[in-house]
């Protein structure tokens, strides 16, 4: 028998929220690279007002954790989730940011010709969502293999960055008037990565919450 | 368009009356003799919810809580000014039925005190005063309220034996399930876990999360953390200089837990004094 099912129900809400937020910043990334590919200046100012709505998602959620803090003494699992929530939604606060950066850059690139067409900069996103899609499944089923193996496909994306990164470099070297559109694209791609870091972040609160130690599981090259 | 085409339109229900206040006392102060125990207390209780009281030994919260029944009209030399409204009425009218309103307001103590027989005779007893003798219906009642109670599972094939061989926490919510049988309105608890083990206790907190969609209940506790765990609003008390306990801060528990507005309430819950 359940004993202290109501709480429980609020504990499972929190989970609930989290796959929420996520899915509002999954989403917010993958249009700042639709705004990027088709130069929607309105999309990206869309989500650059959408924003707001992540941060609130996330003061909403702390909100509830330090009131079931306060209130229902959680312990051992139960308080380890909450703290692990609490890191959570920081981290899923910032990949929101990212796609604001990237929104940013839309808009400062304007209805200037595209350098390339994008094929490596769309897959880092779409990679870096499906991580980060996966690894609050994780979070949720308490699934430590699952976020160990999501965490080490963060090596991936930073591949990926790399060719892109490459790539640029070599467009730079061949005509420096491509200097200041391939820095933008350059640092769309940063913003990726970076994404993608705190994907891996969200990974070792999976592991932390389910072993109870704190370790570090997939170190990034950057 | 043919007006036979047009979609159904919505009809508007009429509104239910809603009674936002079960309780409220209006400037209450008890005098036990020459001595003030409580002053000018001020609070409103919603309908279907758990009100904590909490606050140092001798703050007055058993005898704020004793007042909603008038309980305390059985202490000699207690004196009670001010207004407590049941649903606007207020309970110390000469008018009012003291039987009838302990009936709508029900009692559960610290210590499980269950009558010296059988589990089916101590819920059917307050039914039984109140003049019902029809053993079909009171069967009914035996089972609808320990099945509220969370207690028919655990007892359901014991019904004639004698109360006083179940556990403590068996016997608190046979207490419960004895105060439901005469469908009351208002459920007050006086440090009901305080004889109970962890586990019994959060039993009981459990039941009362889920009475309170139906029931109003105001507890009383020394237990901190049980009330932040339990209820949706608190009460903090304390005793002014001259010991009269007064109502220092009333909100929402989650409020009075992570961010309260008095000092003093700060104080308390974080172990600064008490």
């Amino acid at each position: 028998m359940e004993i202290r099912a109501t709480y429980h129900k609020k504990l499972k809400g929190i989970q609930d929220d989290i796959l929420a937020m996520g899915s509002m910043s999954s989403k917010a990334i993958l249009n700042s690279i639709e705004a990027l590919k088709y130069r929607n200046i309105e999309q990206a100012k869309q989500i650059i007002d959408n924003d707001v709505i992540i941060n609130q998602k996330r003061f909403e959620i702390e909100e509830k954790c330090i009131e079931l803090i306060a209130t229902q003494q959680p312990m051992a699992n139960d308080l380890r989730t909450i703290v692990a929530v609490l890191n959570i939604i920081t981290e899923l606060e910032r990949i929101g940011d990212y796609a604001l950066g990237i929104s940013r850059i839309v808009i400062m690139i304007g209805d200037e010709p595209p350098l390339k067409p994008l094929i490596d900069v769309p897959r880092m996103a779409e990679k870096t969502v499906d991580m980060l899609r996966r690894s609050l499944e994780a979070f949720i089923n308490h699934d430590a293999e699952s976020a160990k193996q999501i965490s080490a496909e963060d090596d991936l994306v930073d591949n990926l960055y790399d060719q892109v990164y490459r790539e640029l470099l070599v467009f730079m070297m061949e005509d420096p008037k491509t200097i200041t559109r391939a820095t933008r694209l350059m640092w769309v791609a940063h913003n990726l990565e970076r994404a993608a870091d705190r994907v891996t972040n969200i990974c070792e609160r999976t592991v932390f919450v389910i072993t109870g130690k704190m370790e570090e599981i997939g170190a990034s090259k950057y | 368009m043919k007006i036979n085409s047009l979609p159904p339109q919505p009809v508007k229900q009429p509104e239910a009356p809603v009674c936002e206040t079960k309780l409220r006392t209006e400037n209450i102060n008890l005098f036990y003799g020459k001595f003030q125990a409580l002053r000018g207390v001020n609070m409103e209780i919603t309908p279907c919810s758990i009100t904590a009281i909490i606050g140092p030994s001798g703050c007055g919260k058993s005898s704020l809580l004793r007042l909603f029944n008038r309980l305390n009209d059985l202490i000699p030399n207690a004196r009670v000014e001010g207004k407590i409204e049941l649903d606007g009425v207020n309970i110390y009218e000469r008018t009012i039925d003291v039987v009838e309103l302990r009936k709508r307001v029900g009692m559960v103590f610290q210590k499980p005190n269950p009558f010296p027989m059988s589990i089916y005779d101590n819920i059917v007893f307050g039914p039984k005063q109140h003049g019902n003798n029809n053993h079909a219906e009171l069967d009914k009642i035996v089972e609808k309220v320990l099945r509220q109670a969370a207690l028919w599972d655990e007892v359901k094939d014991k019904l004639q034996q004698s109360a006083l061989n179940l556990s403590g926490g068996q016997q608190q919510r046979l207490c419960i399930a004895r105060v439901l049988s005469v469908e009351p309105e208002v459920i007050l608890m006086d440090e009901p876990c305080s004889a109970l083990d962890p586990i019994a206790t959060l039993k009981i907190e459990e039941l009362m999360r889920s009475l309170a969609e139906n029931y109003t209940i105001v507890i009383v506790t020394h237990n901190m953390q049980q009330a932040a765990r339990v209820s949706d609003m608190a009460a903090f008390m304390m005793m002014a200089p001259d010991r009269a306990g007064e109502l220092v801060e009333y909100d929402e528990t989650s409020h009075i837990f992570t961010n309260p507005k008095d000092k003093r309430t700060e104080d308390y819950i974080t172990g600064r004094f008490g």
